[in-house]
């Protein structure tokens, strides 16, 4: 596909409006460089939060549902950027594929014959399938063949792996090729797929942030300075996960997310980066090992 | 006409549902019925005797069965009738079991119905049916065998030993198949080499068996007791003839790349015999890791021949053989390492499958027997084993259970407790299925011997600096486990044979939805295939160890030699036959054949039969688009009066 006619209709989902500032701001800009266009879907609501997963409630697919029919009028690809809203609505897009029953109650109550005939893609595929990790790596400006970087998939984006067909659930490596396109140095570890604790990190004590600890111990321990990932929930539980001595000490590993590695390494201003409020700064070490300049504040 | 018609009560299966005295009595009116009678149990010996009594008594020349299904019992009747005197091919059968009293049970007015017009179909059917004799189709007393593991090899002996010739092909360059790579066996530890070799051995002189190893079957035509076999005799470059299997050259060659045999765990000479007591003892250059093939600047093999055997133009060489019947013994491969990612299986050198771990513990294999992990050849202290991988997995393998896993774990656990009495072998298990003679007391002497199992899955295995991570949940005692392993050996599930599918299409066999090859009947005829004339042993068949192996290619060999014991064959006569007059060339019967028993009679402009191959299967008439073709005693008019007989 040529860079002109890379248009896609685009859905934010809420926490890329409120905690995940960031998130969004620099994949907007990041996207507007390399020549996709995202278009945000007009009026769209909640992206269903969580699939249900009883398969006789129907009521939760409406909202995800009515996001795809209204997106599908826009275009045949729609792009995601966190791995929640990713999953809800390409599982939501599968059964209205799928399951005849489910697809007629859920249209005959949004009022819409919607098919399942869009293609709901992350915008990690956009950039490895439409733009290609050659012309990406093309693009980039700064260098960080000093950067060691850790993916972390968590569960959203990979599974269930025959619904969402991202990557192997096994062995996933779309996240190491991005990383490779930038020029970072891959760092391999064995929790990259491994749980972040999801919303157990809202219960207070060991259970809670024991999970987050030890993929971020994984990725210490083999070298990553930074952990990178797709899912605002990950991104959170990490972070906070580092809450204390560590944190305030400056030997946290920041937790940041594809799009403000992408950004950083395409040049962009520093504001697009949104790193307020990340328990771990990014901004130090992304400046000491000089992939961003100097003066600026974090 | 005066046809019998004998109705069977098959105890209840049939009576207790259909009211048989009715059907008799409805019967026997029928136009061309000369008499109708009921018995409890036809097949037995009594019923046969009543249908004999009956055809002398009232001069009979048909007769119509009503009874169970045509599979179970036509060629019984058939036979009573012709002892008798009559045709055998005017003696008919009315399914008024499987296809009546068995799935209309809670129906008895309207079962009874049915059975009713089913026999009346079946007497309008026999008015039509000729007189036939039966083919007669000659038989080449000579078998091909495909596959010289250790189910090839025991069928080819068998067969030879009972006088036969055997033709015995071989993909790789030596015979002995997996069994060659093994250290021991089960459940006896007795070695495998030393149980094999004299097999191999005796294969290798046997003045019966014709060994084309480094040769494959490209294409299969012909019919039983007549297939005519193309084999592909792929070069070898060395001539062996003269060749006396000194090994200079192997000592010599500088070319140094992954063996097979060793499962990638040695490096092998690009000219190489795979391994000491290899059958035949010669050499293979493999083209693809020679320099002289790869950059035309080499040839010290050569050179160092003392007898000028190398012969690097040599060509692959095409066979034509004749065979009357064929056993496939293609045997089996593990579940590939790509598909195992969660176990980092193909991705951390001390992750190995079952055959790596028989080569480690091979005295001829890379550590000369001693177990050293392949990183960096330490002896591993603690060795997990995990067994069902990729077997009884519905999600990411094969809902089948490999069989032999849960006995080879054992022994390789036992074997390396017997080597390293201070290490710790781990086995996580789903079931221990230890059936077989001696098995479960094996297994059970595993434990004894400080094996410790778990039950329960390893969710994956990881690198942390040398050792391997093992997280894996023990669900007896509701615990997680995680165990820092020197080295890991996967049971990975047995899959048919790479080739096996391609062999399939050109043997036309039926395979499972797995690759693995059907026989004709699960129970009753396990080695035979459902073509007639093909039969089926070992792995090729479903995953088995080697004392069944062994059981199964020594039935296949009798059924070879049963069918050699004959004068003759015989074949159905009902087959299709072609009204010239009619028929106009058009060729529409011979796509419809699925047996290749139509072709077109250019000159004649006329499309022939080959009695022999046509298995009666009726496409071909149901396809002519003139009415030319028809089917023996399944005559348009017969389907016709037949359908007349049910709805009129």
């Amino acid at each position: 596909m040529r860079p002109s006619e890379m248009g896609y209709p685009y859905f934010p989902g809420c926490t890329l409006r409120a905690k995940a500032r960031g998130f969004e701001s620099s994949a907007l800009a990041s996207a507007r460089v390399l020549g996709i266009h995202l278009e945000e879907l007009p009026n769209w609501q909640c992206c269903g939060a969580t699939f249900p997963l009883q398969v006789d409630n129907s009521f939760p697919l409406v909202s995800p549902a009515r996001t795809l029919a209204s997106a599908r009028k826009m275009g045949e690809r729609l792009v995601t950027l966190c791995s929640a809203c990713y999953n809800v609505l390409k599982r939501t897009n599968h059964v209205m594929r799928t399951e005849a029953d489910r697809r007629d109650k859920v249209n005959a109550f949004i009022e819409e014959g919607y098919r399942g005939d869009l293609e709901v893609v992350h915008f990690l595929e956009v950039l490895r399938d439409d733009l290609g990790f050659d012309a990406l790596a093309r693009s980039a400006k700064v260098p960080l063949s000093g950067l060691a970087a850790a993916p972390y998939y968590g569960c959203l984006l990979l599974r269930p792996a025959d619904e969402l067909a991202f990557d192997d659930p096994e062995a996933p490596h779309i996240l190491e090729d991005f990383l490779s396109a930038l020029g970072c140095r891959v760092v391999d570890h064995p929790y990259k797929i491994e749980c972040c604790g999801s919303y157990v990190a809202l219960e207070p004590g060991e259970l809670a942030s024991g999970p987050s600890r030890m993929v971020v111990e994984s990725a210490r321990a083999r070298g990553a300075q930074v952990i990178i990932t797709s899912c605002p929930l990950c991104q959170y539980n990490l972070d906070v996960s580092q809450q204390g001595a560590c944190g305030r000490n400056g030997a946290g590993v920041p937790v940041i997310y594809f799009t403000q590695l992408l950004a950083i390494a395409l040049g962009l201003p520093e504001d697009v980066l949104g790193f307020e409020g990340h328990v771990i700064s990014p901004g130090p070490l992304l400046r000491s090992v000089g992939a961003m300049g100097s003066e600026a504040t974090a | 006409m005066r046809t019998g018609v004998f109705v069977c009560w098959c105890g209840l299966n049939i009576g207790g549902v259909v009211d048989v005295p009715r059907v008799v009595q409805e019967i026997s009116g029928y136009p061309g019925v000369a008499r109708a009678v009921d018995y409890r149990y036809m097949c037995s010996d009594p019923g046969q005797q009543l249908i004999k009594d009956t055809i002398r008594e009232e001069r009979l020349d048909s007769v119509v069965i009503a009874a169970c299904s045509p599979g179970m019992h036509e060629a019984t009747f058939q036979s009573v009738a012709e002892s008798a005197g009559v045709n055998p091919y005017r003696c008919e059968i009315a399914n008024i079991r499987e296809q009546c009293s068995w799935p209309h049970q809670n129906e008895p007015g309207e079962a009874t119905r049915k059975a009713i017009e089913l026999v009346r179909a079946a007497v309008e059917k026999v008015r039509g049916d000729e007189a036939l004799s039966a083919l007669s189709i000659s038989v080449t007393r000579r078998a091909l065998v495909i596959g010289a593991g250790i189910a090839g090899m025991q069928a080819a002996l068998d067969i030879a030993e009972a006088g036969h010739e055997v033709v015995l092909v071989e993909r790789l360059p030596h015979i002995g198949g997996h069994m060659a790579q093994l250290s021991e066996t089960f459940p006896t530890l007795d070695c495998s080499q030393c149980i094999l070799t004299p097999k191999t051995s005796e294969v290798g002189r046997h003045p019966r068996i014709r060994l084309l190893t480094n040769s494959e079957v490209e294409s299969v035509s012909g019919y039983v007791g007549n297939f005519t076999v193309r084999i592909r005799r792929r070069a070898t470059y060395v001539n062996w003839d003269l060749c006396t299997g000194c090994g200079l050259c192997t000592e010599k060659c500088p070319s140094k790349t992954p063996s097979a045999f060793e499962r990638g765990l040695a490096k092998e000479p690009a000219i190489t015999i795979a391994f000491p007591q290899a059958v035949p003892h010669k050499p293979v250059i493999r083209a693809e890791a020679c320099r002289h093939f790869t950059s035309g600047r080499c040839g010290v093999c050569e050179k160092v021949c003392p007898v000028g055997a190398i012969d690097f133009e040599q060509q692959d060489l095409v066979l034509e053989e004749k065979v009357g019947a064929i056993v496939v013994a293609t045997g089996y491969d593990l579940h590939p390492k790509a598909k195992v990612g969660e176990y980092g299986y193909g991705v951390y050198p001390d992750v190995i499958d079952g055959l790596e771990f028989e080569r480690l513990n091979s005295a001829s294999g890379p550590t000369q027997g001693e177990i050293r992990r392949p990183s960096d050849g330490k002896v591993p202290k603690e060795v997990v084993f995990i067994q069902c991988v990729g077997s009884r997995d519905q999600e990411n393998g094969y809902p089948y259970c490999s069989k032999i896993c849960c006995m080879y774990t054992a022994k390789h656990a036992r074997l390396y407790k017997h080597k390293v009495p201070d290490g710790q072998p781990y086995v996580f298990y789903m079931d221990v299925r230890a059936g077989g003679k001696g098995y479960e007391e094996f297994v059970q002497q595993a434990t004894d011997e400080g094996v410790l199992y778990l039950r329960g899955r390893v969710a994956r295995v990881f690198q942390d600096g040398d050792k391997l991570v093992v997280f894996g949940v023990d669900t007896l005692s509701g615990k997680k486990v995680e165990i820092h392993a020197d080295m890991v050996v996967l049971a990975t599930a047995v899959v048919p044979a790479s080739g096996a599918k391609e062999l399939a299409r050109a043997l036309k066999m039926a395979t499972d939805q797995y690759g693995f090859f059907s026989e004709a009947h699960p129970k009753l005829r396990p080695v035979e295939s459902l073509t007639r004339g093909i039969y089926i042993a070992g792995c090729a068949q479903a995953p088995k160890d080697i004392p069944d192996t062994v059981t199964q290619a020594g039935s296949a060999a009798a059924k070879v030699l049963a069918l050699f014991s004959a004068e003759r064959l015989s074949h159905s006569p009902t087959v299709a036959a072609v009204d010239e007059e009619l028929c106009s060339g058009c060729g529409v019967c011979v796509e419809a054949c699925a047996y290749d028993a139509r072709t077109l009679d250019v000159r004649r402009r006329v499309a022939v039969v080959n009695d022999v191959l046509c298995e009666g299967c009726g496409a071909c008439a149901v396809a002519c688009p003139n009415g030319a073709t028809r089917q023996k005693n399944m005559a348009r008019s017969q389907v016709l009066s037949m359908i007349d007989a049910v709805v009129g």
